[in-house]
């Protein structure tokens, strides 16, 4: 059953990035899918290791919008320091605790920080990650803590 | 039609031109910032906002085809991978030792003389 959805999953997105429907093509990708579901199910009798997804979809959907407008607005704001006259630059390196329950969601936390221009996510230890920032003010520790909020918000709730 | 058409042009042009601005921004913060740290900040507007834009404006070039599929899919590896590889770089730094030139002393600045090498 798990196979089939597999193979339909794959198929279909062989024909999506091809886009050429001759039949040596479409056999080729017959061979490549029937190899990869080989593998992986010799894989998979090594090593029983799965990664759940619990991530609510439609707000995670809303999350990535927020982002976006994030990213842009930190885009200009450092845009606006690399090209002023003085580069008003304040380093820091600071903690940025985060509330996340899964490992996914603490590394969809850590991707936003460092998708965000301004500021990246250097180090990860228990609790917090080491965060630095290239125009640092007391406002980016709220703007992260807001961040870290939305980010738990789309984990589902349930224990793991 | 051709009204939508000219619309369609225009929107995609600007993404076009604003995605290439930020990334010729990215290039001079390069080379005007003074230390890894600060230059790491450069290249992610590059990363991040050139891409994003000039990927946009590349999809409504496209229009609805298999190609527009494909810079999606494009957009999202980016995405997922582009982060990733910075963090990777940063955290080489920051084991290898290296500090940025100048820390603010702010009361939130973590204390990385004492217990870090």
């Amino acid at each position: 059953m798990r196979l089939i959805v597999y193979a339909l999953l794959l198929g279909a997105l062989w024909l999506l990035w091809s886009g050429i429907y001759k039949p040596i093509i479409i056999s080729f990708g017959a061979a490549s899918i029937g190899l990869v579901l080989l593998i992986t199910h010799r894989m998979n009798t090594v090593d029983e290791d799965k990664v759940p997804i619990e991530l609510s979809p439609i707000k995670f959907l809303g999350y990535l919008i927020w982002l976006l407008v994030e990213i842009a607005k930190s885009n200009i704001a450092v845009t606006k320091t690399i090209l002023s006259p003085t580069m008003p630059i304040r380093q820091n390196l600071f903690e940025v605790p985060y509330t996340q329950r899964t490992d996914l969601g603490q590394v969809i936390f850590a991707n936003s920080i460092t998708l965000t221009p301004g500021t990246v996510s250097v180090e990860t230890e228990t609790g917090h990650f080491l965060v630095h920032a290239v125009s640092y003010s007391a406002a980016d520790m709220d703007a992260l803590a807001n961040m870290d909020a939305r980010v738990s918000a789309t984990e589902l709730a349930g224990s793991s | 039609m051709s009204n939508l058409d000219a619309v369609l042009q225009i929107l995609s042009w600007s993404l076009i031109i604003s995605g290439s601005f930020f990334v010729v921004v990215g290039a001079i913060g390069m080379l005007r910032f003074p230390d890894f740290w600060a230059r790491l900040h450069a290249a992610s507007v590059t990363e991040s906002g050139g891409v994003i834009l000039l990927l946009a404006g590349m999809c409504i070039q496209a229009g609805f085809t298999l190609i527009t599929v494909k810079l999606m899919i494009i957009g999202l590896f980016l995405f997922i991978t582009g982060p990733t590889s910075t963090h990777a770089v940063a955290n080489a730094a920051l084991v290898s030792g290296l500090r940025p030139k100048s820390l603010s002393t702010h009361p939130n600045s973590n204390g990385l003389e004492d217990d870090k090498r």
